[in-house]
């Protein structure tokens, strides 16, 4: 059932890619149904889903044995709920109503959006981002992690706007370096096994390179400084604005809410699992990136001008969060409970994080359609205009600086109990972004929404019926998670992904 | 009777024969049949090769090694050479001399099949002369274009002086060790400086089949210059044997008395590097895709570099040349299928005009980075993992470097034809460059599937 759900929105993908061109209604259908019955799926493995060591819904199925690489995929809680974040995400991006004008280069003479292309690739991005959450096998792994790239860049260059080709090659460039270090390091590790093997359970079993010495804090860097630029951590975080900003909005959104958090995935899952020892070593150098992250995002946010930069830049501060909690709760110091604590909200902050960056792309992408303007200043007394926007871009807003009762109050609590047990300093500074978050959304709401509005902004549309639907479903869940966590943190299972497993 | 156990190449010699003779009979609107010939014979020859693969001794008085690594070598020069045939009938339709391009083609692979299984340094100088000689030939096809003159009298001057080299370094190694023979040599060519000069030289000659630092000139006027159909034979089959050659004389020199082996590192390091700068800025596709060659020899000599030292390094090493052949085919194909245009502006708009063709060349440059699931994922991965294992790690990272610096000038030829405009309607070629580039595209992606049966056939080491 996982193995159908990661590989069916790629199947489908391909026929839509050959299929001699299909109208745009068909195309958004099956790109819509696909993406539905996929989550179904993952919904189907949740129902299925026990809570307890190990993985669950576990498929292997040999690929090179001699190299011990096989099709393995399989999850847990963390894995599980990233899984069940991404589908909703990416249902809600496919269901959201394409750009059509908004093509590269502008006035060129074209035919059309090419609505067939751009749903192949949103849902070929769909089945390996899940593909990534569900591997269980470090190539597998890999090789997902750089399909998102090949994907991610034909969708922003191609469906971009302003100076779409030059971000998607930046951001490509990127984070493939990021991904080829990631794999001299999964190369690394598997090498340290008693045999050679990419299994993550055997890995996470008994986990490899555990002495000191160069050679491991030469792997956890590769690792860090590979994840680290996919999530992205200052300072290696400079492809991120002009990517998000000259990206479709539904790209962005799936860019911001799915595919940043492989990094914060990718940093759980192998670092801290696979190398616990030399994590906790380094693990405030990591936490002190976090932080930087924090800061830096934070600040940098409040100084732009443009809408969608604006929000980018608040990604790197919201997954500073998350880098906090992760370095927190890989140190070897405070408390066991401190540790889960921190580690249930980074996991939580990235879940939140997709649901609610999601949604506020989705927004800027709104805006991009009406007036091709991301300039803050030109804005302004929408909330007359369009009641049904405003509400859905307060909701996120306030969910996004960490307002209670929402999904990021949640993430964010428990990723500062957690931090403040382990290095209280740390954790005071970090607190100051979100005083600053909470300042540049504040500003952001009443210069868009309220005061006076410009002559030339009358008859902005309000959110049609597709768009509030997808924004309705998606900040439900922020709204539901900030009320009711319990389900989801139960499902993460911290203490789980904390444990040595025993023999 | 030894002479079965070169059944291949003599198959291969006999239909040059048969082929330059029906070229000789028939009309040259016929000549197309000397291509449906050449392939018969090859497909005979990779019949025979295979009834061999298991194999594993020296042949002919020790001078030919026949063990896994020559079966794979002649599979995938016999293979590559077919794919490259595949590209010529309707290019060279018009050329008088249409039916000899194959005869000169099936002598080439001849050369290029000698050097690859060469175990005796007298039988490597036959191979390198056969493959060069006919080399200069096919890169100088085009008598009437300036440019293809040009990169055959290039390939020549540098191949001319190249393999001198070798043959003063032969000699050199015969006077000081006493023997030609690998047997007698394997871990005893001694450490005096006349025969470490030899062992330089011969490394020189074979860097220049390969293609590698600093003998390295001739690939992007050969690519650029030469028919394309030349072009993509000259910048694979050659490789193929080279690799395999320098990988069985890098065996024999014990690393106490010459560092050959950080001799192929450096030489490694400086070719990947050297390719991946120059090919940043070129604007003319088959240029960029010589320069690319350049790097991606850069690549197969991180295995050479750790053999001895790393189990897998042999298996990597034919495994990287193979997919790299294979991408290398599929790239030059689209050019040849879309006539030899070759300016990467008229590449603009490709996938709305000819979608296949794009995705072709598109799946080729990926394959090329190493993007997985494609086919050269697997090849750099089995080098990597050598790398590492053989203790190379710097190695690893600087060609990590040189991947990611070799997307930015694929992805120059990739986004305009995935966000650009379509000036016209290009010409294509026609059926059998179609089915010779689908040919190569579907290897780069079946092979991921069949790897997991591959990999256990490939060679673990190589007979000295």
């Amino acid at each position: 059932m996982l193995s159908l759900a990661v590989l069916l929105p790629i199947a489908v993908s391909l026929v839509l890619a050959v299929v001699p061109r299909p109208a745009e209604t068909t195309a958004r259908f099956a790109a819509v149904a696909t993406a539905a019955v996929s989550l179904a799926l993952l919904l189907g493995v949740w129902a299925g889903f026990e809570s307890g060591p190990g993985f669950a819904a576990v498929t292997e199925v040999p690929w090179i044995p001699s190299l011990g690489v096989a099709w393995r995929v399989g999850v847990d809680g963390l894995s599980l709920a990233l899984l069940l974040m991404s589908a909703l995400v990416f249902l809600g991006a496919i269901a959201w109503p394409m750009e059509g004008g908004s093509r590269t280069g502008g006035g060129e003479d074209n035919e059309g959006p090419n609505a067939r292309g751009y749903y192949a690739w949103m849902l070929f991005l769909m089945g390996v981002s899940l593909g990534l959450f569900a591997a269980l096998d470090l190539i597998v792994f890999y090789l997902f992690f750089d399909l998102s790239l090949v994907g991610m860049y034909f969708l922003i260059g191609r469906w971009g706007h302003g100076e779409s080709q030059r971000a998607a090659l930046k951001f490509f460039l990127y984070t493939l370096a990021g991904s080829l270090l990631i794999l001299i390091g999964i190369i690394a590790l598997a090498l340290a096994m008693p045999e050679l093997t990419f299994d993550m359970r055997a890995l996470i079993a008994e986990p490899p390179l555990a002495g000191a010495g160069t050679l491991p804090a030469l792997v956890l860097l590769a690792f860090v400084v590979g994840f680290g630029i996919k999530t992205p951590v200052f300072p290696l975080h400079s492809w991120l604005p002009p990517a998000h900003v000259d990206a479709p909005g539904p790209a962005s959104a799936i860019l911001a809410g799915v595919l940043l958090k492989m990094g914060t995935y990718g940093l759980v899952r192998i670092p801290l699992q696979m190398m616990p020892e030399t994590f906790a070593r380094w693990a405030l150098a990591i936490a002190v990136v976090g932080v930087l992250s924090i800061l830096w995002g934070a600040i940098v946010a409040f100084a732009q001008d443009n809408l969608k930069r604006r929000i980018a830049y608040t990604s790197v501060n919201h997954m500073g969060y998350a880098v906090l909690g992760i370095a927190a709760a890989g140190s070897a110091l405070g408390s066991e409970t401190a540790r889960e604590l921190a580690l249930t909200g980074a996991i939580v902050e990235m879940v939140a994080h997709g649901f609610i960056t999601g949604a506020l792309f989705l927004i800027a992408g709104a805006f991009w359609q009406r007036t091709q303007d991301y300039e803050l200043a030109h804005y302004g007394g929408l909330a007359g205009e369009a009641p049904r926007l405003t509400v859905a871009a307060t909701l996120a807003a306030f969910a996004s600086l960490g307002l209670p009762g929402l999904a990021g109050f949640v993430a964010e609590l428990h990723v500062f109990l957690g931090a403040f047990a382990v290095w209280p300093w740390l954790a005071a500074v970090g607190l100051l972004g979100i005083l600053i978050t909470a300042a540049l959304f504040l500003r952001l709401l009443r210069q868009v929404f309220f005061g006076a509005r410009p002559a030339r902004l009358a008859g902005f549309a309000d959110l049609g019926a597709a768009e509030a639907a997808v924004l309705a479903g998606l900040l439900a869940l922020v709204v539901l998670i900030g009320l009711w966590p319990a389900w989801l943190l139960s499902l993460v299972d911290a203490a789980g992904l904390l444990a040595r497993p025993a023999g | 009777m030894p002479i079965g156990d070169l059944a291949p190449e003599i198959a291969v010699l006999l239909t040059a024969v048969l082929t330059l003779l029906a070229a000789m009979a028939l009309p040259q609107r016929r000549h197309g049949l000397c291509a449906g010939l050449a392939l018969a014979g090859l497909a005979l020859a990779a019949a025979l090769a295979v009834g061999q693969f298991d194999t594993s001794r020296l042949t002919f008085s020790g001078t030919f090694a026949l063990d896994r690594a020559t079966a794979w070598a002649r599979l995938l020069i016999l293979g590559a050479t077919a794919l490259s045939a595949g590209l010529a009938p309707r290019w060279f339709a018009d050329d008088r001399r249409h039916g000899e391009f194959y005869a000169m083609l099936l002598f080439s692979a001849l050369g290029a099949l000698a050097m690859a299984g060469a175990a005796d340094l007298m039988q490597l100088v036959m191979g390198v002369l056969l493959s060069s000689v006919t080399g200069y030939v096919l890169a100088a096809y085009h008598r009437d274009w300036p440019v293809s003159v040009e990169a055959g009298m290039k390939y020549f001057l540098v191949g001319a002086l190249a393999n001198a080299l070798l043959v003063i370094g032969v000699v050199l190694i015969l006077g000081m060790a006493g023997s030609t023979d690998y047997r007698t040599l394997a871990g005893a060519v001694p450490g005096e400086p006349l025969a470490v000069a030899g062992g330089a030289l011969v490394l020189l000659g074979l860097l220049f089949k390969l293609g590698a630092v600093p003998a390295h000139t001739w690939v992007p006027d050969v690519a650029e210059g030469a028919p394309v159909p030349a072009a993509a034979f000259l910048t694979v089959v050659p490789k193929i044997a080279g690799a395999v050659a320098l990988a069985r004389f890098a065996g024999l020199v014990p690393g106490e008395t010459m560092p050959l082996q950080g001799l192929v590192a450096i030489v490694a390091a400086a070719t990947m590097t050297l390719g991946n700068l120059a090919a940043l800025w070129q604007d003319d596709l088959r240029r960029l895709l010589g320069w690319s060659s350049v790097s991606q020899s850069g690549y197969a000599l991180m295995a050479v570099a750790v053999l001895g030292s790393a189990p897998g390094a042999a298996a990597a090493l034919i495994a990287f040349v193979g997919v790299y052949g294979a991408a290398n085919l599929a790239a030059f194909g689209v050019v040849a299928h879309l006539r030899g245009r070759t300016a990467r502006a008229d590449y603009a708009g490709l996938f709305r005009t000819h979608p296949f063709v794009a995705g072709a060349l598109t799946l080729a440059f990926l394959s090329l980075v190493g993007i997985p699931p494609l086919a050269g994922f697997l090849g750099k991965f089995a080098l990597f993992l050598a790398a590492l294992e053989g203790g190379l790690a710097w190695l690893a990272v600087v060609a990590v470097a040189n991947t990611v610096l070799s997307l930015v000038y694929y992805l120059r030829v990739v986004a305009p034809m995935a966000f650009g405009t379509p000036a016209g309607r290009p010409a294509t070629l026609g059926v059998s460059t179609a089915a010779a580039t689908a040919l190569a595209t579907a290897l780069l992606l079946a092979l991921p599937l069949l790897s997991g049966s591959l990999a256990p056939l490939l060679p673990d080491g190589l007979l000295p």
